[in-house]
């Protein structure tokens, strides 16, 4: 296998954060990196699992103060030789040091490379290596926890039992037809179908947590409405804590867009501030409440932002018209001032849950965080015991699981010979074992490794 | 033997030899001569071909699918079974088509006598009376075979086709005779030649029930079973209305708690539970003995009690082979009812056998480390006639291109039992005697009785066992149940009053509006036949197309679901793992994994995934290995 060349990368996230780790594994990684290290020791020199405090040192310039982790085969993530760099310089400093490792002969790593060669070398299994791509990936500290439960083999454990009652009474029905005077299929179909039901109800429950999952991992889209100058952008700047939004006294200031992830107790916010919507023949403006509509048909929350000082108007309405369907929370904004819209205006127009808040004097905020938590994690989040599904991937498997199963109860309706429930059962059986890795499809295995990013 | 006076033996030239004339040296011996090879087949006794030393039947549970694709693909078995068989009986009939099987009790005697004339009149093909007692290999590779009698033949190709004759002996109680079947002479000197030559030997085990004089059994205390009032003949070739015949009947009776109790209090004589035998035996065809032991809730088991034949009274009482002493075998029969005063014509007997275990040998049967030595049937580890036929066929095939210098034939699981038997046999170790089942095969739906041929047939066809007129005839039959599966998928059926008298007749709700002919067959109650009144333009089709157009319309959406399931099993079989491949270099496959690997050199990965100790995560890196392989390759 051609495992035997060294390569390095930047793993942490490039940004202006106080440390960058540059890893390298590999045979020479060790041998190699000593040349551009200048500390106590040589690395060559010193013990297996050892932090080393150093310089890393240019044409007898120093670059930037580290500390160098020495992990020495097979005792390390890849089962390689690996040295990690902790480097404190910023961005510009880990790239050029970088750059002087990769000058030395070392290859860049391919996206997935370290955990490809961690799961090569049997350090980790396949979900584990699936679990460490969500933890990469995952926006918040829930799905951080969710991914490490799942590494920790939380779902693979459920999966399992799931299986096992799944393939039990596969061999049932086969060993019957195999041997039909030692086992009997009288009365089976109504404990097959209690079987069915309970497995079912535990696939749902899963489903349900990956909805959660996957929210927890990549945010909730949210939508802030409202008409112009309801007072979205203040409100949005006081979520995010810094101003971003052009916060002005005139309607329809906000004219684009604006995108910002926050993150409120662990929970992370996907938040698009729209232009207000009002009818306009301003074209830059039109453009903007367009692509309002098309965002609020996406988005997986409403914030509706209504003037509380000023009398509900047809844009209030239009509004309401708009969002009627989809999970949202309104503020009555600006609580501060003259209450004129009351919480049973609202309600008289739209069912959902209602807040006072003052954007401008950070009234109500935490209010509003409670009620998210209770639409989407059925307040759940904090006791975060549940094994919870992060994967997309999974999700789907256990959504054919499922409708597998459901076409096990429709044979059992039409009352099918019992050797046709076998057929959808070994699916469902199948996609669980895809899962956890117990079952293999052919290009999986690079799909997974492909979806790494960088330097993992 | 002796040089002191100048002997000189016999030495002959054939393409292929086959060593035994049972099930499978028949089928071997007969596709190998059909393809235009120069085949001699050794039997140890003339008396002896194609003999059924136990059952009294062809066919049954998933067994009955491996004769109907012997004959799809042109072998002998389903053709001679229609000769010579004197009940016949659609099993399962209730259950879904993929389990419908086809069983049939012969007249063993005829069934033999029948066999051995086919043999003998076919072109380019020697049937002789010698023990073969030793290979002759030079370089890895078969050169011929010589005789105990010291004759030489030459030859390209052997296949060893020994079923349980290799080295038996055959025990009850305290009794043991070193013979084959039936007291008939064992081959004795072969197991030595093959271990010379590095072939792994194993000893199976297997038992036969005692034969009763049928004129001491008092039926009247047994059910009937008769056979089925219309007979489906076994091969495709074979004229329906030509078999309609008087059929004789079977008997149904019980073991009951007093039989038990004798075989308990005797355990102690029955050489298995002495530890006497050292073969393994068949979890799946247990004897009496094994079924009490290990049911021993059950207070009673089936017996079926099956005529041997037409001109001997002999019966087979199914469901209790046994190796206890004779006098205890007549007490236990005794309690049986129906045989308290049953008369033993020929005892119970358990047989111990070497045979190998079957991973020596590639998926065409060709030995690996051989080039030209081939093996079929219970040689194999496996158990059952139909099993030795289906792997005998294929065998004789891959003999006769391996000599044309062609491919081997190879049938995968998703197109055939024959292809899960065989596909079993050299993937898995067989621990016992393996036999096939039902469960074994996972795309069954696909794989039914009534389809071999339309599966089968033109792989037959370009093999070169089956003619033209065949080959062009079931292209026709294809073209029927399409153009018939096409109509009556687009024929409306509208809610008239014939249409709901004949609805509101077959128990099946009414209808509200029109719907297509298709909507209606794929109802439980209903099938393309009962239909047949409502469907005006309809044509006239022989039962075979209409059964056909009956299966794919009401099972439709199964039938997509199993191909489906075939295409991503078909996705790791068609990669294909490199012979050079050295699994020594694939570090981080673990050390099991890589023993296995290295000894059972899969052509596939979908085969290696088949392997017992290769878990799924050895197969992702072996996935990433070959495709790293690749990647160096196009470098």
């Amino acid at each position: 296998m051609n495992n035997s060349d060294t390569i390095a990368a930047i793993s942490t996230a490039l940004s202006n954060s106080g440390i960058s780790i540059i890893r390298v594994s590999g045979p020479s990684a060790i041998y190699s990196i000593d040349k551009l290290y200048n500390g106590k020791c040589k690395l060559t020199e010193v013990g297996a699992n050892t932090i080393n405090y150093g310089h890393i040192v240019y044409d007898g310039n120093i670059i930037d103060e580290v500390l160098v982790s020495v992990f020495k085969s097979p005792n390390s993530f890849t089962g390689e030789d690996v040295i990690e760099i902790n480097c404190h310089g910023g961005v510009l400093i880990t790239r050029r040091i970088l750059e002087m490792i990769l000058r030395l002969g070392i290859r860049h790593a391919e996206p997935g490379e370290f955990t490809k060669r961690a799961f090569l070398n049997g350090r980790i299994d396949l979900s584990q290596a699936e679990s460490v791509m969500d933890i990469i990936e995952s926006n918040s500290e829930y799905a951080l926890n969710a991914s490490v439960k799942q590494l920790n083999g939380d779902v693979s454990k459920e999966i399992i039992s799931l299986r096992e009652k799944i393939i039990y009474e596969i061999a049932y029905i086969e060993s019957a037809l195999d041997d039909p005077e030692h086992i009997s299929l009288d009365g089976y179909n109504e404990r097959l179908s209690g079987i069915i039901l309970e497995v079912k109800n535990r696939i749902n429950k899963l489903i349900l947590s990956s909805d959660n999952g996957i929210l927890l991992k990549n945010g909730i889209n949210t939508v802030i409405v409202g008409k112009p100058n309801a007072g979205k952008s203040s409100l949005l700047n006081i979520l995010a804590k810094k101003e971003k939004a052009i916060v002005t006294d005139i309607p329809g200031t906000t004219r684009d867009i604006i995108e910002e992830q926050i993150n409120i107790n662990g929970i992370v916010l996907n938040i698009l501030d729209t232009a207000g919507i009002r009818d306009t023949d301003n074209t830059v403006e039109k453009i903007g409440v367009d692509k309002s509509l098309d965002a609020i048909s996406e988005a997986d929350l409403i914030i509706f932002v209504v003037d509380s000082s000023i009398n509900l108007d047809d844009n209030d309405i239009t509004i309401i018209d708009k969002i009627k369907n989809k999970k949202c929370i309104c503020l009555l904004n600006k609580s501060d001032l003259d209450n004129i819209v009351t919480e049973e205006d609202i309600k008289s127009h739209i069912n959902c849950n209602i807040i006072s808040v003052s954007a401008k004097h950070a009234l109500g905020i935490e209010e509003l965080e409670d009620a998210i938590k209770d639409m989407f994690f059925h307040g759940e989040i904090s006791d975060n015991n549940e094994v919870v599904i992060t994967s997309i991937r999974h999700k789907d498997l256990l959504c054919k699981c499922d409708e597998s199963l459901s076409l096990v109860m429709k044979s059992l309706e039409d009352n099918m010979p019992e050797d046709f429930y076998s057929i959808d059962l070994m699916d469902a059986y199948k996609y669980l074992g895809l899962i956890i890795g117990e079952e293999v499809e052919d290009d999986l295995v690079e799909e997974i490794f492909s979806k790494f990013c960088m330097g993992k | 033997m002796s040089n002191s006076k100048n002997y000189t033996y016999i030495e002959e030239s054939y393409d292929v030899v086959v060593i035994g004339a049972g099930h499978a040296g028949c089928e071997a011996g007969l596709a190998s001569a059909r393809l235009g090879k120069n085949t001699i087949v050794f039997t140890v006794s003339m008396d002896s071909v194609a003999m059924m030393p136990c059952n009294p039947n062809i066919g049954g549970t998933s067994k009955g699918h491996l004769v109907r694709e012997v004959d799809a693909l042109g072998g002998e078995m389903g053709k001679n079974i229609d000769k010579t068989f004197i009940q016949s009986k659609m099993l399962n009939k209730s259950k879904g088509p993929a389990v419908h099987s086809l069983r049939a009790q012969a007249d063993k005697a005829m069934y033999s006598l029948e066999m051995r004339k086919t043999l003998q009149s076919q072109e380019n093909l020697t049937l002789r009376q010698a023990e073969v007692s030793e290979l002759i290999v030079e370089d890895n590779e078969v050169k011929g075979v010589k005789t105990f009698s010291g004759g030489t033949y030459h030859c390209k190709c052997v296949i060893i086709c020994t079923g349980t004759y290799l080295s038996s002996r055959c025990l009850y109680g305290d009794v043991i005779e070193y013979t084959g079947p039936n007291g008939l002479k064992s081959a004795d000197h072969l197991t030595d030649s093959l271990k010379d030559n590095d072939i792994n030997i194993m000893r199976f085990k297997t038992g036969t029930p005692a034969r009763i004089d049928g004129s001491t059994i008092d039926y009247s205390k047994m059910e009937v079973q008769n056979g089925d009032d219309e007979i489906i003949p076994f091969s495709f070739t074979t004229d329906k209305e030509s078999i309609q015949k008087e059929q004789v009947s079977c008997y149904l009776t019980y073991t009951n708690e007093k039989t038990h109790e004798i075989i308990r209090e005797n355990l102690d004589k029955s050489p298995i539970y002495a530890g006497i035998i050292e073969g393994t035996g068949p979890r799946y065809c247990p004897s009496i003995e094994d079924k009490v032991v290990k049911f021993s809730d059950k207070s009673r088991h089936q017996l079926f009690v099956e005529p041997e034949g037409l001109y001997t009274n002999e019966m087979y009482i199914s469901g209790m082979s046994s190796s206890m002493p004779e006098s205890v075998q007549y007490d236990m029969y005794r309690t049986v009812p129906g045989l308290e005063n049953a008369k033993i014509v020929r005892n119970a007997y358990a047989i111990e056998y070497d045979c190998i275990n079957a991973t020596q040998l590639k998926a065409s049967l060709e030995f690996k480390n051989i080039k030209g030595l081939f093996a079929a049937g219970q040689f194999n580890g496996s158990s059952g006639y139909e099993e030795a036929a289906a792997q005998g066929i294929i065998a004789g095939i891959n003999s006769s291109r391996l000599i044309d210098e062609m491919e081997p034939l190879i049938l995968d699981r998703s197109e055939s039992y024959i292809g899960v038997l065989i596909d079993d046999l050299v993937t898995k170790e067989t621990k016992e005697p393996y036999r096939m089942m039902t469960s074994r095969a996972e795309y069954r739906l696909l794989l039914r009785q009534d389809n071999a041929d339309l599966r089968l047939t033109k792989i037959g066809y370009e093999v070169g066992l089956i003619d033209v007129d065949r080959y062009k005839k079931l292209c026709e039959k294809e073209r029927l149940i399409e153009e018939e599966i096409e109509r009556v998928k687009s024929v409306n059926i509208g809610a008239n009053k014939k249409v709901q008298d004949l609805l509101t007749a077959n128990d099946s709700i009414p209808l509200k509006c029109g719907v297509k002919l298709s909507d209606l067959i794929r109802r439980p109650e209903l099938n393309y036949d009962i239909l047949s009144p409502i469907d005006e333009g309809r044509p006239t089709l022989p039962f075979d197309v209409r059964e056909q157009v009956n299966i794919n319309i009401k099972y439709e959406g199964y039938i997509e679901r199993q191909i489906k399931q075939v295409e991503d099993f078909k996705k790791l079989e068609s990669k294909i793992i490199p012979e050079s491949v050295d699994y020594n270099d694939v570090t981080s496959l673990r050390l099991e994994a890589r023993q296995k690997l290295n000894e059972l050199r899969p052509r596939s990965i979908g085969q290696a995934s088949r392997i017992s100790g290769v878990s799924p995560a050895d197969i992702s890196v072996l996935l990433i290995y070959l495709e790293q392989g690749k990647y160096l390759d196009k470098e």
